[in-house]
Parts: C-alpha cells; sequence; structure tokens
C-alpha cells in the first residue's frame, strides 16, 4: 500500500478533481479535510427509491471515499436511512421497496441481482439507531455471526471477540462477564456491542444510522471517540442529527433535504465546506440552525 | 360519591365477581372431590362403569391422547406461523387465505370436529376409535389457536432483529434458529398451553374419535376413555357416580394447571440457559 499524500494546493472539491483509481487513503487524516488523494469506494449515480407509491429518494449521485467518514445531516423523513439501506442492500428485505439507479462498490454494481448479498453484507457492515443485543450472552452475540460465516475454532473465536472488544473499549468492563446476558449492559454498552459485533465480521465499510441519537451524552462521546479512531482502517458512513458531532468527525458531509415530497441530497463536499462555506442557501440555513 | 370513586368501585366489583366464580367453582369441586381422591384412586383401574375403583387406565388413555395431539399439532403449528410471518408478507392472499381458513376453523363447535373426525380418521383412514384418531383430531383443534399465538408471538418480534441479522450477513434460517425463535419462546410456550387446555378439556370431539373403552389402552391404536368423557359419562349416564365425577373433575384441573406449570418453568429455564451456556 502506498499512501498519496498531496499538499494544500491538491486539497480541493473531490468532485472537481479527478483522482486515479489505484490510490489509497490510509494514514491519519484530520477532520474537515482529507490529507491524501481520496479513493471512491462507492460510486452512486441517480439513485432513486419508492416505497410503493411514495417516493423516498431522487436523483442521490454521490461518492464515498475510500478510508473516510462521511456524515450525512438533514431533516427527519428526508431518506437518510433509506439512502443507507441502499448500500447494503438491506432494502431488498423492505416489501414494496423499489430502488433504481446505478451503485458502484468497488468497481462493480452492487444492484446486480447476481451480487453475493451475504457477501456483500459481510463487507458492508451496519450499525442501527436503537442498540439491537440479540437475546444471548456478551460473548455469544459476537460469536453467533462469526460461527455463522466459517469461524468455529475455539482459539480464533476467542482472540477475535477479545479484539474487537477491546477496539469498542467495552473489554475491561465486560471481560469477567462475557456470558451474562447482553440485555443488561447499559445502553451505550450495547450500542458498542453492536459495534463490536459488526467488526468481529472484518468489513470494509460501516453504515452508522445514528448511532447516538439513543444515547446519553457521556455513552455518546464514547461512541463517538470509538468512531473517529475508525477513521483510516474503515469507510465509515454516518447518519446524525447531531450537526455538531458531524463537524467534529467527518472528513466529507452530505446535506439532505425533502422536496416535492422525496428526499434528494441537496449539497455534498468535504464537510469543512459545508459547515463553513456551504453552497446551497437551504444547507447554509440548516447548518446555521434557522430552518429544519 | 365523585365519578372517579364509582368507576373504581365498579371495576372493582367487576374483577371481585369474575374472580368469584373461579373461587365458587374451584371450591365446589374441591369439596366434592377431594374425598374421593387417593392414591389408589389414581392407578386403579375403574370398576362397575366408574362407580368404584380408579382412573389409572383413563389417565394413561387421556395422556396417551395429549401427547398424540401435542407430537403433531406443535411442529405443524411452528411451521405454519412460521411460514406466515417470515416467509409470506400479511399481505399475500395466500397468508389471507390461510390466516381466514384458521379463523373459520377457530370457531367451529367441537362436535364438528368430532364428526369430521370420526368420518375421517376412523373410517376413511381405517384408524378406528382409537387413540390416535382421538389425537389428531384434538390437533386439528388445536391448531387455529396455537398457530394465531404463535404468529402473534413471531410478529411481535422487533423487526430490529430480522434486519440486524441480515446486516450480519446471517442467513434466514440461522436468524429464525438462534434469534427469531427463541425470542417467541414464550408466546409458542403459551400458544401450545392453550391448544393443550383446549384439548384436554374437550368431550365431544373425543366421544366421535377415541370412545368410551375404559380398560387399559395398549397402542395407540386402542380405543381410550379420556378424563373429561369419563367425567361426562359418569354424570349424565352412570346413577350413582357423581361422586367420582367430582374427584375425576378435580384430577383434570390439577392435570392441567401442573402440565401449565411445568411448561411455562421449562420455557423460563430453557431462555435462562442459552443465555448463560450457549
Amino acid at each position: 500500500m502506498k499512501p498519496l499524500f498531496i499538499d494544500s494546493k491538491m486539497r480541493l472539491d473531490p468532485a472537481e478533481h479527478k483522482v486515479p483509481n489505484d490510490s489509497y487513503t490510509l494514514g491519519p487524516i484530520q477532520a474537515g479535510e482529507p490529507c491524501c488523494i481520496p479513493k471512491t469506494l462507492f460510486s452512486i449515480k441517480n439513485l432513486s427509491l419508492h416505497y410503493g407509491t411514495k417516493p423516498a429518494l431522487k436523483n442521490v449521485s454521490l461518492d464515498i471515499y475510500e478510508g473516510c467518514i462521511t456524515a450525512l445531516i438533514g431533516p427527519s423523513g428526508c431518506g437518510k436511512t433509506s439512502f443507507l439501506s441502499t448500500l447494503n442492500r438491506l432494502t431488498d428485505m423492505l416489501p414494496d421497496c423499489k430502488v433504481t439507479g446505478d451503485i458502484q462498490f468497488n468497481g462493480n454494481d452492487l444492484r446486480d441481482p447476481s451480487v453475493d448479498v451475504l457477501g456483500l453484507r459481510r463487507d458492508i457492515g451496519m450499525i442501527f439507531q436503537k442498540p439491537v443485543p440479540f437475546l444471548l450472552s456478551i460473548r455469544r452475540n459476537i460469536e453467533l455471526p462469526l460461527r455463522e460465516h466459517g469461524i468455529t475454532k475455539q482459539s480464533e473465536v476467542d482472540s477475535i471477540v477479545q479484539q474487537v472488544l477491546q477496539d469498542v473499549g467495552l473489554w475491561e468492563e465486560v471481560k469477567d462477564r462475557l456470558e451474562s446476558s447482553a440485555l443488561a449492559l447499559s445502553g451505550g454498552q450495547q450500542q458498542r456491542l453492536c459495534i463490536a459485533r459488526a467488526l468481529a465480521l472484518k468489513p470494509k465499510v460501516l453504515l452508522m444510522d445514528e448511532p447516538c441519537s439513543a444515547l446519553d451524552p457521556i455513552s455518546s462521546a464514547v461512541v463517538e471517540d470509538l468512531i473517529t479512531s475508525l477513521r483510516g482502517r474503515y469507510t465509515v458512513i454516518i447518519v446524525t442529527h447531531n450537526l455538531a458531532q458531524a463537524k467534529r468527525i467527518a472528513n466529507y458531509a452530505g446535506f439532505f433535504w425533502v422536496s416535492d415530497r422525496a428526499g434528494c441530497l441537496i449539497e455534498f463536499g468535504q464537510c469543512k465546506q459545508v459547515f463553513e462555506a456551504p453552497v446551497h442557501e437551504l444547507t447554509a440555513a440548516y447548518v446555521d440552525g434557522s430552518r429544519g | 360519591m365523585s365519578t372517579n370513586t364509582l368507576a373504581t368501585c365498579l371495576i372493582w366489583l367487576a374483577a371481585l365477581f369474575v374472580t368469584a366464580v373461579f373461587v365458587c367453582l374451584l371450591a365446589d369441586i374441591i369439596s366434592q372431590g377431594l374425598t374421593g381422591l387417593s392414591w389408589s384412586y389414581l392407578i386403579e383401574p375403574p370398576q362397575d362403569a366408574g362407580r368404584a375403583g380408579g382412573i389409572g387406565s383413563i389417565i394413561v388413555s387421556t395422556g396417551l391422547i395429549l401427547l398424540v395431539a401435542i407430537a403433531t399439532s406443535a411442529p405443524l403449528g411452528l411451521a405454519t406461523a412460521i411460514l406466515l410471518t417470515e416467509f409470506s408478507t400479511q399481505k399475500s392472499t395466500f397468508a389471507q387465505f390461510v390466516e381466514r381458513s384458521l379463523d373459520v376453523l377457530s370457531g367451529i363447535p367441537s362436535i364438528i370436529f368430532g364428526l369430521f373426525g370420526n368420518a375421517f380418521f376412523c373410517i376413511y383412514l381405517g384408524l378406528g376409535f382409537s387413540i390416535l384418531s382421538g389425537g389428531l383430531t384434538l390437533a386439528c383443534m388445536a391448531l387455529p389457536i396455537l398457530i394465531r399465538t404463535a404468529t402473534e408471538g413471531l410478529r411481535a418480534v422487533p423487526n430490529d432483529y430480522r434486519l440486524s441479522a441480515a446486516a450480519l450477513s446471517m442467513t434466514r434460517t440461522s436468524a429464525l434458529i438462534h434469534l427469531l425463535v427463541p425470542a417467541a419462546t414464550p408466546a409458542l410456550v403459551a400458544g401450545l398451553m392453550l391448544g393443550i387446555g383446549r384439548a384436554g378439556a374437550e368431550t365431544a370431539a373425543l366421544i366421535f374419535t377415541s370412545g368410551y373403552v375404559d380398560r387399559m389402552p395398549d397402542s395407540v391404536m386402542d380405543s381410550g376413555r379420556a378424563l373429561s368423557v369419563h367425567i361426562y359419562d359418569l354424570s349424565m349416564n352412570v346413577a350413582g357416580g357423581d361422586a367420582k365425577a367430582n374427584s375425576a373433575a378435580l384430577v383434570l384441573i390439577i392435570l392441567l394447571f401442573v402440565i401449565n406449570s411445568v411448561s411455562s418453568f421449562l420455557a423460563n429455564h430453557w431462555m435462562h440457559k442459552r443465555i448463560i451456556h450457549l
């Protein structure tokens, strides 16, 4: 792997800046602006989504860059969660949900019916707004998906369980009670367990749907630190209503808004630009707090 | 008196009335049936059409009939409930047709089930008056209520579980086995209990299918008399059988109570074990 750092003159809007596809984005990336030439991981063009006849998303086009944190902001009901669900094909599970448009993931058509959805979801993990620990022990919560994917050797499973729990900073808190019910954990711990469970499958991408919104400020801060620490190692796409949080952690930001009763992407760009010099007046009003 | 106090009084009265009915019924059966209850009563065969002796063979027949009913209805019911909740949408024509059929089925009087069981199991399939015919007929009767409760139980499992499992790249079957069915276990057990309760208390359907014969059955192909049929027979057809009928009724109530407690204990214990050890 060859990190390609760029000088300050090259820190341009990636949309106008053509990037070679074989570059990498690993390394310490500061919030606000990427330190190196980003590699496109998802390329989304004209994505629309309908629930029955009701449109939820209309003509969304954007690129997601590898190793970066992309924050999606906007008011409730503007299709951010639906957008996330199209990226790991979770929309397949929703009845009456129709997706049109083009999504390239790593250069492959993600919406191709022949795509191995199980493999895809292994690469693209998802964290939900409400923590969903399974009705099992803490250890078993992480073990179950691992065993499902053929990792059955006990020593290997144990080491992964410890590794991911350490990654999310939960190991010290739960190492003595791995066999007790995951439901006995606090909300913040449950959410971190869910993140650990997703990390155990070694995904490339983490989709996070308001991972902090159901948590108290202290747990929220812990989870936020955790997300920041994932930068560079994982590509993170996070939906958040907390603008300050988006500003703190994201490299890129996309602003969704409802127009004609369907969600659409109003503005997308580097986080700093979206928050400090928004192009669209709706974005300006929203990040300013005067709309939405 | 304020409206509030009045409403509170009425609600308490209603609750008291309902409880009183249950207590009176129980007290009556206990006071009349307890005297005849003894260890020998439970194991001896009935004599003189039930006026003397015990109910040993009848308890065995009842147990076998219930066993046949549970063994056939539980897997069928669970499978149907899984099909309805997990593999078809609530709006699909097929699911609606199945659910409508079950609704109609659950409203059919038990005597009709008895006649159907007699015509289909006893005569058409050639099983004759047997414990097997009786058990299968009871299974048909218990199925609607069992499927209904199991379906509700599975639907009550939050969709988050399904989505989370899918997001963790788990297959549907695996999510079903490891997450959904365990989460719905209390409801599944409750459904089974309601089904067994209905089956265990059934008389009309059994008279036509498992018959009256009160000797010890050799196999499930033998005719066998269920407790409820025994109670009916003693109180309606046998002069001087009332005391024994009361004792048998008490045994039936205790039996249902025991089955109920044991199964809910097992369900809890099993859930607990899953969390701790698996």
